[in-house]
């Protein structure tokens, strides 16, 4: 598969001294849907600003569709369309002026049935005439990736495009989202919303303190990483977990009624029959018993846990 | 040099539609400071002044008028233009878009510049109701009307890139452009001075630019037309070598 975004280095230390990214390498491939998860402050919206034009980086290259962002940057910016995190509006325009103006200022030509459809695809074309400022939160969000979409881009960026959506545009936004992905249309987005991201990317990168930790299949990711909770509930509540059981990282929960215990599921020794043996022994019965697959937000959060402790 | 047309004409509408907004409260305004300034200076004082420099006083102030009303528009109009987008945040697909610097300036400077003009030729307009204004060479005013829009506008341009807050937006044109302005000659000829003023005036940048402009409807001038011209011209290079600085250095623009 061919690479559409290529970020190499990158480096960027705001004037204030802080230190955003440090150097990173990433590749995004064409047509795909890809995730940059990672707390507030990892770095996300100033490496997805970067290639957009917004923030100047202190170091790097970055090409778009073949493009140097820098030298070459009418060609690089024509390919991007980019929903930012706020909702930066026109108070005063029209709907449908705003998205006509972003697609002029992005060098097209008009097409009002283009235009159109845009605005029917994403609910907006009843709005079209109404003062961006009478619109709710989910309604301006919907201008926003109207704008972004107005220039026809082959590269969409959504940063936290799920932040203050309602469930029902939400669902709207990723059908949309997959709609263009069919139309090879590559999608990199940043979210918080880490079932969404699993959901949706095929692919993802975990970024933190300036740093991409690690790029993969989503699924892949999964596999690597995944642990599993078991989860015991036991026939009567213990007031504290025996020192027989030290061993085991285990949490009681439940207000004493439940047994967490969290472990890799692709490990050779999942320690679980030891375990269950134990309780045996120990006289410790449970009525019943469940695993869960751990999401990527617990992923995430041991990835970034492991790489501090190292 | 200019590859995205489009882009340039999408700001110029998208600026011109906010001044069709205000379009009433922008065309009146001068229409009344005008009428004002004509029942003060021209009628209450003028009544009781001779000619100036050979002039009826109440044609005298019109070139001087024009020109403090245009400074003032050009720069509220252009440092909002683009101070607005960085206020809401806007600014941020400008940024992202395939549009150059000077792209950029030519649409913001063009749609300030342009109303900046309608304005002046609106003034002049109620003028000739109270007085009858002569132009001795109309072509050179239309050049000086241009050239003062276009320097004013790109003046402003900069205190919009430089501003951090409305309050710096307004201390330019309060605290510099008025009192340059009023102390520039804008309604008296700088004869009428003692000479150790007339000194300290020819240390005011505007002065030369009124001067200028008057001798283009009189002939007559306190400054010599072509120190006048330099002047302008002068002006208008030290805003453009600004601007692209600005751009080149993202200065308040990017991180």
């Amino acid at each position: 598969m061919s690479i559409v975004i290529n970020v190499t280095g990158l480096e960027k230390t705001y004037a204030g001294g802080f230190c955003a990214l440090k150097g990173v390498d990433l590749a995004v491939r064409k047509g795909e849907i890809f995730a940059l998860l990672g707390p507030n402050g990892a770095g996300k919206t100033t490496l997805i600003s970067i290639i957009c034009g917004i923030v100047t980086p202190s170091a790097g290259t970055v090409t778009v569709a073949g493009f140097d962002h820098i030298t070459d940057y009418r060609a690089a910016r024509n390919a991007i369309g980019l929903v930012p995190q706020e909702l930066h509006t026109d108070a005063f325009e029209s709907v449908l002026s705003t998205v006509r103006f972003s697609r002029g200022l992005f060098g097209k030509a008009p097409d009002e049935p283009f235009i159109e459809k845009l605005l029917r695809d994403l609910s907006l074309w009843e709005k079209r005439k109404a003062n961006i400022m009478e619109l709710s939160g989910g309604m301006k969000r919907r201008v926003m990736i109207a704008k972004a979409l107005s220039h026809e881009p082959d590269i969409l960026f959504l940063d936290e495009p799920s932040a203050g959506v309602d469930v029902e545009l939400r669902r709207d936004m990723w059908a949309m989202v997959r709609g263009l992905r069919e139309r090879g249309v590559t999608i990199v987005l940043t979210t918080h919303y880490i079932e969404e991201a699993e959901e949706m990317a095929d692919r993802v990168g975990v970024i933190s303190n300036g740093e991409v930790i690690v790029v993969d299949e989503t699924s892949a990711l999964m596999k690597k990483l995944g642990r599993k909770t078991l989860t015991l509930t036991l026939s009567g509540a213990i007031d504290a977990l025996p020192s027989e059981l030290a061993q085991w990282p285990l949490t009681l929960q439940g207000d004493g009624f439940e047994i967490a215990y969290e472990f890799d599921a692709n490990a050779e020794d999942t320690g679980v029959p030891r375990l269950l043996k134990r309780l045996d022994e120990l006289g410790l019965g449970f009525k019943d018993l469940r695993t869960d697959q751990s999401s990527l937000e617990d992923i995430f959060v041991g990835l970034v846990s492991d790489r501090g402790a190292s | 040099m200019i590859k995205n047309p489009r882009g340039i004409l999408a700001i110029y509408k998208f600026e011109m539609a906010r001044f069709k907004r205000t379009v009433w409260t922008s065309l009146i305004m001068p229409v009344i400071t005008t009428a004002l300034y004509f029942v003060v200076f021209g009628s209450a004082i003028g009544s009781r002044m001779s000619e100036v420099s050979g002039v009826e006083y109440g044609a005298f102030i019109v070139p001087g008028l024009m020109m403090l009303t245009m400074f003032t528009e050009s720069i509220s109009n252009a440092s909002f233009g683009i101070y607005m987008p960085k206020w809401t945040g806007t600014i941020y697909e400008l940024l992202s878009a395939p549009i150059s610097a000077l792209e950029t300036v030519i649409a913001y400077v063009g749609a300030a510049a342009t109303k900046s003009i309608i304005i002046a030729l609106i003034i002049l307009l109620t003028a000739n109701l109270f007085v009858d204004v002569q132009i001795a060479h109309p072509v050179l005013m239309a050049l000086f009307l241009v050239l003062f829009a276009f320097t004013f506008c790109l003046f402003g341009f900069i205190i919009g890139i430089w501003a951090k807050s409305f309050e710096q937006l307004q201390v330019i044109p309060m605290l510099v452009v008025y009192p340059l302005t009023f102390l520039g000659g804008a309604f008296y000829s700088l004869d009428m001075l003692p000479p150790a003023w007339r000194t300290v005036t020819y240390f005011n940048p505007v002065a030369y630019l009124i001067s200028g402009f008057r001798w283009t409807f009189f002939g007559t001038s306190d400054i010599a037309v072509t120190i006048s011209i330099g002047a302008v011209l002068l002006f208008l290079t030290a805003c453009l070598g600004t601007v692209f600085w600005v751009f080149r250095t993202g200065y308040r623009l990017k991180t």
